[in-house]
């Protein structure tokens, strides 16, 4: 049994949220890099320079590399080795949040949703915290944009309509949201499980690494499929037209109810923020 | 490519000087308004109110910039997504806006109202905020200010740049760039 503080949690919020608004991830900025090469469209060259300088003033200024700076999107994983002591996790959470977006000079973008009055510090952040073997905290934080998250989806196709359907339920969701969700996009897929599994299997698709297939043959083959197909809509970067209209597409499956096919579609802008810290 | 320089506010000339798919780099005063400030907008006109400044010849910003850090005019201030504010819009373009800065999709009723106003929706790149701030070189709330990111704001901008995406003549950027570079 290990002891670990809340604070010290806190604390780590506090960076991560910060550093993820700051720095886009170097495997990111490379699949823009390449993007610029392949890209077929001059204005679809044009954003992706525009994007990379972007990342670039953001990093060395320390700026933020847009201005929605997300929802707070927190996974946790906890060892179940581990004695957290000095209060509660959501509320240590919660307060690593609150600081980074006050300290990062961050926008606040929650609120009510039907007075629409903003809630001033950005909580209460969206955790998902799981326990895992071992005697450590993993700790992955996630700012998300509205305007990409606005172009995602659950939808509960019917067994028969297999990987087809998935499929065409995708290149769907990706053609409806066109220039909105700010391609060149990442698309997080969640195939199997129930209706609420499938929504946060999407999400944690959007975490494996960029670039990185799924271990298993015919998920990995079904990714690049889906990515080839993104690539030919001719929605570009920016929106304006091109060949580049998805980075990567990330896809993680469970099984089902014998009666459903659940899939989540969940988009992902450029900026793609993602920081994570082992305590 | 070439750059289009233009400088507000927006004179009919102007507008009929651009073409979707044109680059611009735009300078002068710009207002940044969204959801929030779009429903008041509407709200004072209804109760028979004038809005918070003269919108003449006036480019609106789909913009809720992150607050400045010391020293700095303004934070990453990128463009909001467009479709939400389609409802309000044509009223505005009614009265004499000339412009919009935003990303993303127009409603039909949208893009009628640029034409017969003849008004010009420009797109600034999503996901651009630190780049884009660097063009702000003044930042001034004017109205709203409780709605914090969400305040008017006068911008006074230096070579922001944009696309020409809905022009006057009913062209449209995003739906030219499908059909040359999709599959079909």
């Amino acid at each position: 049994m290990r002891d670990v503080s809340v604070t010290d949690i806190a604390a780590a919020i506090e960076r991560l949220f910060i550093e993820a608004n700051f720095e886009l991830p170097g495997a990111v900025i490379k699949g823009l890099e390449r993007a610029a090469e392949e890209e077929a469209s001059p204005t679809g060259r044009a954003v992706l320079q525009e994007l990379l300088e972007n990342a670039r003033i953001a990093r060395v200024e320390r700026l933020p590399m847009c201005q929605d700076t997300g929802l707070a999107v927190v996974f946790v994983e906890v060892g179940q080795d581990v004695h957290l002591t000095g209060g509660s996790l959501a509320v240590a959470v919660a307060e690593g949040v609150r600081r980074a977006y006050k300290e990062g000079y961050l926008r606040n973008s929650c609120c009510d949703p039907f007075t629409r009055v903003n809630t001033g510090d950005n909580t209460p952040p969206i955790i998902h915290a799981s326990l895992v073997a071992g005697e450590q905290i993993r700790i992955v934080a996630m700012p998300k944009g509205g305007g990409s998250e606005n172009c995602s989806e659950v939808r509960m196709l019917t067994p028969s309509q297999g990987i087809g359907g998935v499929k065409a339920f995708v290149l769907d969701m990706v053609r409806r949201g066109g220039p909105n969700p700010c391609p060149p996009i990442i698309v997080g897929v969640g195939i199997g499980g129930n209706f609420e599994r499938s929504a946060l299997l999407s999400k944690e698709a959007l975490m494996v690494p960029f670039g990185k297939r799924n271990t298993e043959p015919r998920v990995a083959a079904l990714e690049s499929d889906i990515l080839r197909e993104i690539n030919g809509l001719g929605i570009g970067p920016g929106g304006y037209g091109g060949s580049v209209t998805a980075l990567d597409v990330h896809v993680k499956m469970l099984p089902c109810h014998i009666a459903s096919l659940p899939v989540a579609v969940n988009i992902q802008c450029h900026a793609h923020r993602i920081k994570e810290m082992t305590l | 490519m070439e750059i289009k320089r233009i400088t507000t506010p927006l004179r009919e000339a102007d507008v009929l000087g651009l073409e979707s798919g044109d680059k611009v780099f735009l300078s002068g005063y710009i207002y940044t308004a969204r959801d929030a400030a779009h429903k008041r907008f509407v709200e004072a006109l209804d109760a028979g109110q004038s809005l918070p400044f003269d919108v003449e010849g006036q480019v609106i910003y789909y913009c809720g910039p992150t607050p400045a850090a010391p020293g700095r005019v303004i934070g990453a201030a990128g463009p909001t997504t467009s479709s939400r504010m389609d409802s309000y819009a044509p009223r505005l373009l009614s009265l004499g806006v000339k412009g919009m800065i935003g990303k993303g999709k127009r409603s039909q009723d949208v893009k009628k109202a640029i034409g017969q106003f003849k008004a010009v929706y420009f797109g600034a790149t999503g996901g651009a905020g630190a780049l884009l701030s660097k063009t702000v070189v003044s930042y001034e709330v004017v109205a709203y200010a409780d709605l914090g990111p969400e305040a008017v704001a006068r911008l006074r901008v230096l070579d922001l740049p944009l696309f020409v995406v809905n022009d006057c003549f009913g062209n449209d950027l995003y739906e030219m760039g499908m059909s040359q570079y999709g599959a079909g």
